[in-house]
């Protein structure tokens, strides 16, 4: 509920906030170190159903941070309760010194979101949607109309601003949903699978820009995917698989934990049994995925000749590769990324109601 | 504390408005955007005028001769009696109409852009609710062109009466559209609402008839049925002289209905506020 009596300064505001929540520091709301973002312990159930199992990280201030994971991890039921959409089963979050469950508002005002799902009214032009979006964050008149030229600048949109929305191609469209996040200068941008629907070309773009806004502007990014190479571009990473956190930190530590090679094998016929008489043999430990032999190995282009001559005819391909963040994903899981049973329905849905 | 240009959130929040207008800067441009989209659709605008007449003529014309207005209106056509309730019948439509599209704003995705936007909850229903308010009033009134065919001349009075009914019957619907709309996903449920619900209520307003013909219980669930009041002051509005047409004093209708506009405000507005571990929107 909006608490905060009308006219109250934001810092009386927050140091309020942070009184009722009796943190370590009441004094110091936030300083350089702290986590810029703070979920902790996060439960939340739908029904019957457990959606997010006890999460808990930090994000620091000006990171460019990753929820990665397949549909139905948990990544879109923890951007909602971060967005303030909803309210967690139990755990507690933090973003910029506040609680989205005490005191929405407050962190409202620090937030900018673009959704998976479109947001903006089509049937308004762009600058129309922008208006309405500033005036819904108490920005007014001139200073607003300044700084609407300069976000569609920033998005190469100043020329279509007075077309409506509906109009415009889906990357565009994209580009005014981010526009849209980012007009009342969020300390903190959330971004729910950013890229849906657009082609790659686009996505690098967005990407790009994503980059440049933390590096020029110290925003915090946080983006849910479940792509690989856009976890790639990010400072850390959350691995996330069935409401569960299975890894966290950069892509090149969550890459560096596996070390070796990894090795893939196609069976001529039997998958299980070879991977039975490999691990007999030269005692690695072999895991069978998608009808495939899969193993780690230091050093793979050495093993793989006594391994050929050791099965003659019965393997019918051979694949090293250094690790990808997909390995990580298996080394924490035990199953391959998309294996999991869908938690909205579709890949490319919306989000679920 | 850190500084203030090391912590934008506290920069931000000072070039910000107080939080009251916030409120109102939140409402006016939700407002703004239902009267902007509402006039870009130029077959709803036409359909909601056109309708409206279409009934009044040929419903108005065609139970005239075997209509009795009640004791001393005998001599008032149909025509004539049916007028308010014509009226009514546009404002009732225009105000489901225009709550109609919170359900196409949820499934559109625009809620997604006002729900985590940093103002009180009040000005979200306020603005909806008073731009499907406008619509409906403006749309009713711009039916009072049409008094001089009756032979209706309002006065100065009637028309204040007129208006005041006009905008409190709209703001009444909208908000009871909005309540009711609020946690509703297809317009196709939507639809079984009006049917069931919301034409009733218009039916047995004293639209088609007055309550003092009515018996027994028909005549208990007009008197319950707010929209009853605001029929019965637009009545006294438009016919100053014909006082038995109308049942009671249009500063008591009023009353009662105003009272019933703040009661579904109100549940509208809780319902918007009450946040819950299942998805907002």
């Amino acid at each position: 509920m909006e608490r905060y009596s009308s006219g109250q300064d934001i810092e009386t505001a927050m140091t309020m906030t942070t009184r009722t929540l009796h943190l370590p520091d009441a004094s110091v709301i936030k300083s350089a170190g702290d986590p810029i973002v703070l979920v902790d312990n996060i439960v939340h159930d739908y029904g019957e159903r457990r959606a997010l199992n006890g999460i808990s990280f930090s994000i620091d201030d000006a990171e460019l941070f990753g929820l990665l994971g397949p549909n139905g991890s948990g990544k879109t039921t923890l951007f909602r309760i971060l967005t303030t959409l909803m309210l967690p089963t139990s755990g507690r979050a933090l973003i910029a010194g506040a609680d989205p469950v005490t005191n929405p508002n407050l962190v409202r005002r620090s937030i900018g979101i673009v959704y998976q799902a479109k947001s903006v009214d089509i049937k308004l032009t762009v600058r129309e949607n922008l208006k309405h979006q500033g005036h819904l964050y108490g920005l007014w008149g001139a200073s607003l109309n300044r700084r609407i030229d300069e976000m569609l600048e920033r998005v190469r949109l100043l020329d279509r601003a007075n077309e409506l929305v509906e109009k415009l191609s889906g990357g565009m469209q994209r580009r005014v949903e981010v526009a849209k996040g980012l007009l009342h200068h969020p300390r903190v941008l959330l971004l729910d699978e950013p890229t849906t629907g657009l082609d790659p070309g686009a996505r690098r773009d967005l990407w790009q820009y994503l980059s440049e806004l933390r590096d020029q502007e110290g925003v915090t990014v946080v983006a849910t995917t479940h792509l690989m190479e856009e976890a790639e571009r990010c400072d850390r990473l959350a691995i996330m698989s069935s409401g569960n956190l299975v890894a966290l930190g950069t892509p090149n530590e969550l890459r560096a934990e596996i070390g070796a090679d990894i090795v893939e094998l196609e069976a001529v016929s039997d998958a299980e049994g070879l991977a039975e008489r490999i691990r007999g043999r030269f005692h690695v430990a072999t895991q069978v995925l998608n009808n495939k032999v899969r193993f780690e190995q230091d050093e793979a282009h050495r093993f793989i000749p006594p391994l050929m001559e050791s099965f003659p005819g019965e393997i019918n391909s051979v694949m090293v590769s250094k690790p990808s963040l997909e390995d990580v994903f298996i080394r924490r899981t035990g199953h391959r990324f998309w294996n999991e049973v869908g938690e909205q329905g579709g890949t490319n849905g919306k989000h679920g109601r | 504390m850190a500084s203030t240009v090391a912590n934008p959130t506290v920069r931000i929040g000072r070039a910000r408005q107080p939080q009251s207008s916030v409120l109102w800067s939140a409402a006016y441009t939700l407002w703004q955007r239902e009267l902007v989209r509402f006039y870009r659709q130029k077959s709803r605008v036409v359909g909601v005028i056109a309708s409206p007449l279409l009934f009044w003529i040929v419903i108005g014309s065609g139970f005239g001769r075997s209509f009795n207005a009640g004791a001393g209106a005998a001599s008032e056509s149909y025509l004539h009696y049916f007028f308010p309730g014509a009226l009514v019948m546009i404002v009732l439509f225009t105000s489901i109409f225009s709550m109609m599209s919170l359900i196409q704003d949820r499934n559109e995705g625009f809620l997604l852009s006002v729900l985590p936007a940093p103002v009180n909850r009040a000005a979200i229903v306020l603005g909806k609710v008073l731009g499907g308010t406008t619509l409906a009033a403006v749309q009713g009134l711009i039916f009072l062109v049409f008094c001089p065919m009756i032979g209706v001349h309002l006065t100065l009075a009637g028309f204040g009466i007129a208006v005041a009914s006009t905008l409190l019957t709209a703001f009444a619907l909208t908000s009871l559209g909005f309540a009711i709309a609020w946690k509703m996903d297809s317009a196709q449920a939507f639809h079984a609402i009006i049917n069931l619900f919301l034409l009733p209520l218009w039916l047995l307003s004293g639209a088609l008839f007055p309550v003092s013909s009515a018996s027994g219980w028909l005549r208990a669930i007009m008197l319950i049925n707010p929209l009853t009041y605001g029929m019965d002051a637009l009545r006294t509005g438009l016919y100053p002289e014909a006082r038995s047409m109308a049942q009671f004093g249009p500063g008591l209708s009023l009353l009662i209905l105003a009272g019933f506009s703040l009661l579904v405000f109100i549940a509208a507005l809780v319902a918007v506020a009450k946040r819950s571990t299942r998805p907002a929107a």
